[in-house]
């Protein structure tokens, strides 16, 4: 008996019952589309993830804070320098590993900044050299970034974020007009720094998504002769409009304020404390060539730092692979828990499969004795009932492969989040692939108990 | 060597402790191209013995042997390739698939043959044209009467091309006429040269089977019941020595 025919009976069974086997499907149906669904949320998320761990340098960056003398060392308090530029130098000099550092200094409370009338405040201003740009990521989109002669000499420039210029100047999305600050001046702390550099604004894909959609609508209204935006009210426009979408670390790029090390030192720190001998840094931040010398170098810029701080370990490392890890664990308890309410609904529908296999084939015992007597052996009719098991069981499957995108779309309604769920065909393939198996496990039990049917007696049974 | 040997066969079933003895040491011969019918009163084992010649059972005891293999020890797939080969089962209430359409119905041995589609359609089309039933492919077995459904149940009996035919009361479920339709179909299948094996307590039918085997108790009668097999008493003694089944020695 071939397999064909064998399918056309189960599809047979299955529209001659058909609310019977839609009920019987509903198992399968919610397994695979949520099996589908979750892990096209947790693929979203994995990603809005990861793009935010590479926004901030990804796992090669490693940033090196002065902390507190240790307990051990408490005798050597006063030896502690904190970070300092020789360190950077140092570290420069002896370690290979390295691609770049870049030495940063921030105020111990975020400076005010006043411009156009207002003023916002940014834990992210930092003095910096301009090998920062690079290190984080940073693009200039208008002006320029500042060199290494405004950072000699201490000019009062500064590079924003334009988080910092719609603090300042108003979002371009809100007021309908894109400001770029340039030559404007902002007040740090009350010392006016003039604007030379606004990065690019940092988004993850999805909203930049969004945005683009966004502008492609106002451009259809524009061009339908409709109220300028500008001149017309501005609306929120539901769940994506508003807000601090993306992800923190987007959302923190885009606050950022780089002036001048030099600068930063000589204008806003030294006057406002005491002077030490070394202007003491925040922090570096260290580039490794390869990830993975990550520990290699992470040994070598401690020697090198243990020595030139005289023993003193008055410094620490931070690293993004906590970051990394916490993502990584996050991905996998979400496909856990996704995977775990999924094989629960493939169960129970595996289940149900099973049952109304039983019944099907207590309906048909006859039919069964009937098929035996002409010729069928016990594979034919094991066959057979495996098959209608996987036929059911397969439609259910095809069935939740579509619901699962309409599953995604009220899961986005009910609940918008930033990352856009990422529905992989690896996915689909892998929820049908587990219905199939399921099918096939649900029919094994009621296809052994056709199979070995006694013909005689079945051929009596009425 | 006769198409069908049964040696000393027995078949007992167990009933809570009790010992039923369906068929209790039955030897016989039958050759290929024979029209035979199994006659006897009700529960006396024609059906039991119609099972074990049918591929449907093996027998507890003795040897059978069909068309020279041995049987009586095959396994379950063994019986059903026999049955699907060499075998072709006519029942008293037809046991036509209630889903499947007349055409569908007489294909089905030939699934299981594992013939493809165009071969099947074309058998199972000469197969209800040999019975008159060519007019009526796509009803289902509701649509049809009884004499009708019994057709196509003998077309799809006879589409594998089988050595032997049985037909446990074929015309039980039939009115008179009917049956006596039924059993001229029978009789010509018969007269084609197949080996025709009816059972039945119908004295009319048995009557028309040069050859009557009477089983008594799960034996084969030594006397063929004038009665039961449809003759006069005086034919009775006129066929005594021919036409009823003696053991061999
Ligand atoms: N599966 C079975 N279990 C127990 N007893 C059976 C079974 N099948 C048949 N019998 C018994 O065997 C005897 C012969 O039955 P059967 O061959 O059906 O008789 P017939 O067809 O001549 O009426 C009867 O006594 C019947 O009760
Ligand atoms: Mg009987």
């Amino acid at each position: 008996m071939n397999l064909w025919n064998a399918m056309e009976v189960g599809l047979k069974e299955i529209w001659a019952h058909k609310f019977r086997s839609l009920l019987t499907m509903l198992g399968i149906i919610l397994g695979v589309s949520s099996l589908v669904a979750m892990s096209a949320m947790v693929t979203g998320m994995e990603k809005g993830a990861r793009e935010a761990l590479v926004a901030v340098g990804g796992l090669q960056k490693v940033r090196v804070e002065g902390q507190p003398v240790p307990p051990d060392q408490r005798h050597l308090r006063d030896f502690a320098r904190g970070v300092t530029l020789s360190d950077v130098y140092a570290i420069q000099g002896s370690v290979p590993e390295i691609e770049d550092v870049s030495p940063e200094m921030r105020l111990d409370t975020p400076p005010t900044l006043t411009a156009n009338g207002k003023f916002t405040r940014t834990f992210m201003t930092s003095g910096v050299w301009p090998v920062q740009l690079e290190m984080m990521e940073h693009k200039v989109e208008h002006g320029r970034m500042f060199n290494e002669v405004d950072d000699e000499l201490a000019r009062s420039v500064c590079v924003i974020g334009t988080g910092i210029r719609d603090d300042l100047w108003g979002d371009p999305e809100k007021t309908g007009e894109e400001i770029i600050p340039l030559g404007k001046t902002i007040s740090v702390n009350g010392y006016p720094f003039t604007v030379v550099g606004m990065f690019e604004h940092y988004e993850s894909e999805q909203e930049h998504r969004e945005r683009q959609i966004r502008k492609a609508e106002e451009a259809k209204r524009i061009a339908a002769g409709q109220t300028n935006s500008a001149a017309g009210p501005r609306r929120d426009r539901g769940w994506n409009g508003g807000g601090r979408r993306g992800g923190f670390a987007f959302w923190i790029k885009n606050h950022t304020v780089y002036l001048p090390l030099n600068t930063m030192w000589v204008k806003l720190v030294s006057g406002v404390t005491n002077v030490p001998a070394e202007p003491r840094l925040s922090n570096l931040e260290i580039k490794i060539r390869d990830v993975q010398n990550l520990n290699l170098a992470l040994t070598e810029i401690r020697n090198v730092l243990m020595i030139n701080h005289h023993g003193v370990e008055d410094f620490a490392f931070r690293t993004q692979e906590d970051w990394a890890d916490q993502i990584n664990l996050y991905i996998k308890n979400a496909r856990l828990s996704g995977g775990l309410i999924s094989g629960i609904s493939l169960l129970v529908g595996g289940i149900g499969i099973m049952n109304i296999m039983l019944a099907s084939i207590s309906e048909r015992i006859r039919e069964i004795g009937i098929r035996k007597a002409v010729g069928a052996g016990g594979v034919d009719v094991f066959v057979q009932i495996v098959v209608e098991s996987v036929v059911i069981a397969m439609i259910g499957g095809a069935v939740g492969l579509v619901t699962s995108l309409g599953l995604l779309q009220l899961i986005a309604f009910v609940s918008p989040t930033d990352n856009a769920p990422i529905v992989t065909l690896s996915a689909m393939a892998f929820a049908f692939g587990a219905s199939v198996l399921v099918g096939v496990l649900a029919g094994l039990f009621p296809a052994v108990k056709a199979a070995r049917m006694n013909v005689i007696q079945a051929l009596r049974y009425d | 060597m006769a198409l069908l040997e049964l040696r000393d066969v027995r078949k007992v079933y167990h009933l809570g402790g009790e010992e039923i003895r369906a068929l209790d040491g039955i030897t016989l011969n039958i050759d290929g191209g024979e029209f035979v019918s199994i006659i006897g009163p009700s529960g006396s084992g024609k059906s039991t013995l119609m099972h074990i010649l049918g591929c449907l059972d093996t027998p507890t005891h003795g040897t059978v042997t069909l068309d020279g293999t041995p049987i009586q020890q095959a396994s379950a797939r063994e019986l059903a390739r026999m049955r699907n080969r060499k075998i072709g089962f006519v029942f008293q209430f037809f046991n036509l698939l209630p889903k499947l359409n007349v055409v569908q119905n007489v294909e089905l041995p030939m699934i299981y043959a594992g013939l493809n589609g165009h071969q099947r359609r074309e058998k199972a089309l000469k197969a209800l044209e040999a019975v008159q039933m060519g007019h009526r492919l796509k009803n289902r077995p509701s649509q049809l009467s009884g004499g009708q459904q019994q057709r196509v149940a003998i077309a799809r009996a006879l589409v594998n091309d089988p050595k032997i035919i049985f037909a446990d009361e074929p015309t039980g479920n039939l009115d008179t006429h009917t049956g006596e339709i039924i059993l001229e179909l029978f009789r010509s299948l018969s007269k084609q040269g197949r080996t025709v094996i009816i059972v039945t307590h119908n004295p009319e039918i048995a009557a028309v089977t040069p050859r009557r085997i009477e089983i008594r108790n799960g034996k084969i009668a030594d006397r063929v019941d004038a009665r039961l097999a449809g003759l006069e008493k005086t034919a009775l003694l006129s066929h005594s020595g021919h036409d009823t089944t003696i053991a061999p020695a």
